[in-house]
């Protein structure tokens, strides 16, 4: 509830709003214990009264009511109208949600179609047309403004449900002996009630115009009980001689509708799951860098990533996810990176063309070069005139990068038209050509698919295509093949190895497989903890880890061809990244754990030619020189 | 030995394009008819690639979904109707994602109750001690249990999904895709527990998963499904290592491996079978080196051969 509140007071107009309204009910509660003149007495001599004028603060009405003692009543009433409204809207309405969202198929059909039938009728004329058969009056208004915003409630939670209940945690209850409406109350309602809450902080000063609205037609409080809706209606004949009248209850109403507004805008905000890790912005096209100093180039290949490190700052905790990264690849090389969830290898990768969201996350030192430049820190029209021309990516999922509404062939026509002015005939016949080269078949029919027509693994294909549109240079591959299928994996394998050997691409090629690193890389580096461990050719590594965490992971794998078996298991959990112990960072996981692992800093030291290793006392170093 | 799980004629078809009246546009037959049976104390591993329905298979099989024909034996009873909470206390699930398994806004306790509860009919003091009992056998600390699912890591919290399956008492799992979301390090510790958790209780596994290596290790035998069907069956230890059916070596051709080069194992213009409009005769053919005009016409059905092991294909390797 703290946490709540505290984020809601970060938004200074929502604290503003949640101010004004405490005061307008902290008034209204005690109303009835002030020192007010009766609201309803007549007093006719004393008519039309100025604001300010003896015995009445803000003047009097027509009857020559007394308005402060009125306006206060009134506002009683309209605040009591309002959230009554909106509870009962909210009930009836995430009820109704609820059980179309959760039951589906022919029960959803059926309520949702009432549910759209109530909502083809203009509001205010389905509001009249209740309160004209139920007859003028209070309850019968707020019945009327009720049921109009059922629809608006039905709907969202209607449409929350679906993804709720089609969950696995419902599947696990129902096999746990749960009956539905027993699921509906304790599993599916505890996930929607922050859309309910949200909802009606929304809704609440909507509710208090309508029914101030009704009022002021004369379908709501009957004289001479005042709302703030019938003090507009009996002002109205007066507005021009004695503005007073009407300017004391409008502005209320209009106080209250703004406070509950900014109010609700706030609560919607800070119950938004996103913003409780703090990214409420959006992110900026490139990422921060902030570094003390830049760093040399360690070699000429053609991208050299020198000491980068990069971390995410959440609130006041430091995630250094990246500790200082040593990489380089030659044209034509494909270098492996592998690693744990967590081990920093996606964030290597997206930082070297400036794509770690910003904020949470910040460079903060290190240098990549490409092609003998810096590019970190560099201008976003020198990024941007290398992000997709020289420097290409490939992401784990197409179908999340690949954009649903086009046609795929459009989508690799705007790749190439981007860094490169040619006619859009010219541009197609190119996106032709790609799709042939990544072994798309009936590639001139194809590129009118969108893409959910084609299969994960042609998917895969048209995001390869799209990262080859403009000829780069470096291909950063991250995790390409996670979510296929093997005999579709093994097929995309063999295009992206083909493609390196024609064109000399060089390849970043990050997974968590030593079988694909096997397969396709030159080299390999190890990540833990975002600190390379140990680096050097693959079959070298591969065959003969030096790095305790290498050969526990590689023994983890299980091989085909090995039967049924007990497996090698690392014990414990990688350290998190914002509390890095001091020295080796797998010092809790490894059995040949000494006094000096945990005492500094380890560096990557050269064990062999070619190859580097970050651990103190390495395996295998004989067959490695032997 | 006795059967822990007999399935006969078992099958499974969606309609597509639902229309308010009359008969749906077309049926897709995820599961086609299936006779499999599974002893106690087994492990059986089922592999296949996405869409072969071996997900739909798994959620008929604990009542999730309700099949089209054919009956569920388990132990002995045959369950017809699909009734979760019938089900319940003899087969259980472990789902493939952790995390997206435990809801938000319950603690673990809350969790682990429930099937005591509803299931077991358990008082208080009963849950807390088999609580207890169940958390020392998944390695799970008991202070644990007043936290909430998004405090755990992927491994933690599919021991926890483990563990609310053990408290139902089933004596069948099944475990579809339970390690594909862990790392790799975690994911040995969880296969282990798994080994060690059924020597301790005696039960009976069926283990889904498109990692061949996974499969391997864990099973005592295996099923491959292709396009709904079962195209083999055999002994973990054999199967991949003298596949029968084209479909088994192509899927043990494609597993990656140290060592041996990229090849493509076949052209790249094959694609998976239309469900809405399904090959005449074998599923396979359009994918197969060794398809003959027999195979174009017929659909081969599953024989054993004189090892035992049984595939459906009428040119085999």
């Amino acid at each position: 509830m703290m946490a709540f509140l505290k984020l809601l007071a970060r938004n200074r107009l929502a604290l503003a709003g949640l101010i004004v309204i405490w005061i307008v009910v902290f008034l209204a509660l005690i109303t009835p214990l002030l020192p007010l003149a009766d609201p309803d007495v007549t007093d006719t001599p004393n008519r039309f009264k100025a604001p300010f004028s003896e015995g009445a603060v803000l003047g009097t009405d027509h009857l020559g009511r007394d308005l402060l003692s009125r306006l206060m009543w009134g506002t009683r009433l309209s605040l009591a109208m309002g959230v009554a409204a909106a509870i009962i809207a909210a009930t009836l309405g995430s009820a109704i949600g609820i059980i179309a969202g959760y039951f589906g198929g022919r029960t959803d059909n059926i309520i949702m179609r009432g549910v759209d039938m109530l909502m083809a009728f203009p509001y205010i004329l389905l509001a009249l047309a209740i309160v004209a058969a139920l007859g003028p009056g209070l309850m019968n208004a707020l019945f009327a403004v009720a049921a109009v915003n059922v629809p608006f409630f039905a709907r969202n939670i209607r449409g929350i449900t679906v993804g709720v209940a089609h969950k696995e945690f419902v599947d696990a209850v129902r096999l746990a002996g749960m009956r539905d409406s027993e699921i509906i109350l304790r599993e599916v309602l505890p996930n929607v009630l922050p859309v309910i809450v949200i909802g009606m902080s929304t809704t609440v000063g909507w509710m208090i115009l309508e029914t101030a609205g009704l009022s002021f037609l004369g379908l709501g409080s009957q004289p001479p009980q005042a709302d703030l809706g019938s003090m507009l209606g009996e002002a109205r004949s007066a507005l021009i001689t004695n503005p007073h009248t009407s300017i004391v209850p409008g502005a209320m109403i209009l106080i209250i509708v703004m406070g509950i507004n900014l109010l609700g805008d706030g609560v919607r905000d800070a119950l938004d799951p996103r913003l409780k890790s703090g990214a409420l912005s959006r992110p900026m096209p490139a990422t921060e860098v902030d570094r003390r100093e830049t760093t040399r180039a360690q070699t000429d290949s053609l991208l050299d990533i020198a000491g980068l490190q990069t971390e995410f700052r959440v609130r006041n905790r430091v995630y250094k996810a990246v500790g200082g990264v040593d990489l380089h690849v030659e044209k034509g090389e494909c270098l492996g990176i592998i690693g744990e969830s967590g081990s920093g290898k996606s964030v290597t990768a997206l930082s070297v063309m400036g794509l770690v969201a910003s904020p949470p996350g910040v460079i903060t030192g290190g240098a990549v070069h490409f092609d003998g430049d810096d590019i970190i820190g560099a201008k976003y029209e020198v990024l941007r005139s290398l992000r997709g021309r020289r420097v290409a990516y490939i992401f784990q999922d197409p179908l999340a990068t690949l954009h649903p509404l086009y046609k795929i062939g459009d989508q690799l026509i705007e790749a190439i038209q981007t860094h490169e002015t040619i006619s859009k005939s010219a541009a197609r016949s190119r996106a032709i050509d790609l799709l042939k080269s990544v072994r798309i078949p009936n590639a001139e029919n194809r590129i009118d698919s969108y893409p959910h027509e084609m299969s994960g693994g042609m998917r895969q294909r048209v995001g390869i295509a799209m990262a080859l549109a403009n000829d780069p240079d470096v291909i950063i591959a991250d995790e390409p093949t996670t979510a296929l299928d093997v005999t579709v994996q093994a097929q995309i394998l063999s295009v992206l190895n083909d493609l390196r050997r024609e064109r000399g691409l060089a390849i970043l090629f990050i997974t968590h497989d030593f079988g694909v690193v096997g397969q396709l890389c030159d080299r390999v580096a190890v990540m833990y903890a975002g600190k390379i461990v140990e680096e050097g050719p693959t079959d070298a590594v591969l065959r003969n880890p030096q790095h305790p965490y290498t050969s526990r992971l590689i023994d983890c794998v299980p091989t085909l061809g090995g039967g049924q078996r007990k497996l090698a298991a690392i014990p414990g959990l990688p350290p998190v990244v914002d509390r890095l112990p001091d020295g080796c960072a797998f010092a809790d996981r490894c059995d040949k754990v000494q006094m000096e692992c945990r005492s500094g800093a380890i560096d990557l030291a050269a064990t062999a030619p070619a190859r580097k290793t970050r651990c103190l006392f390495p395996e295998n170093t004989q067959e490695a020189s032997a | 030995m006795t059967e822990a799980l007999k399935l006969t004629d078992l099958s499974k078809s969606f309609p597509i394009g639902k229309r308010m009246f009359g008969p749906p546009r077309a049926m897709v037959h995820a599961v086609q008819p299936i006779h499999l049976s599974v002893t106690t104390g087994e492990t059986l591993g089922i592999v296949g690639e996405s869409g072969c329905g071996k997900s739909t298979l798994a959620k008929m099989l604990v009542g999730l979904l309700p099949s089209t024909t054919g009956q569920i034996e388990i132990e002995g009873a045959v369950l017809d109707n699909a009734d979760p909470a019938l089900f319940g206390k003899r087969i259980q699930y472990v789902f493939q994602d952790p995390i997206s398994s435990l809801n938000p806004r319950k603690t673990i306790r809350q969790i682990m109750e429930v099937p005591l509860r509803k299931l077991h009919g358990k008082n208080k003091a009963e849950r807390a001690a088999r609580i207890s009992e169940i958390f020392a056998a998944v390695n799970l600390r008991e202070e644990f249990l007043d936290r909430y699912p998004h405090e755990f890591s992927g491994g933690q919290a599919q021991r926890i999904g483990i563990a609310r399956a053990l408290a139902a008492e089933a004596r069948i799992l099944i475990f579809d895709e339970p390690v594909s979301a862990l790392d790799v390090s975690v994911q040995a510790q969880v296969l282990n527990l798994l080994a060690d958790l059924k020597d301790q209780f005696g039960l009976t596994y069926l283990f889904i998963s498109h990692d061949l290596a996974v499969v391997e290790a864990v099973s005592d035998r295996v099923a491959v499904l292709y396009f709904g069907s079962v195209v083999e069956i055999g002994s973990a230890r054999e199967i991949f290592a003298h596949p029968r059916h084209p479909y088994t070596a192509l899927l043990a051709q494609s597993a990656p491996e140290v060592g041996r080069p990229i090849a493509a194992p076949e052209s790249a213009e094959t694609e998976l079978p239309d469900p809405l409009s399904p090959p005449v005769g074998c599923a396979f053919n359009e994918r197969c080196p060794n398809a003959t005009d027999l195979c174009r016409k017929d659909r081969p059905a599953l024989k054993p051969d004189e090892s035992g092991r049984e595939f459906a294909c009428f040119n085999p390797i």
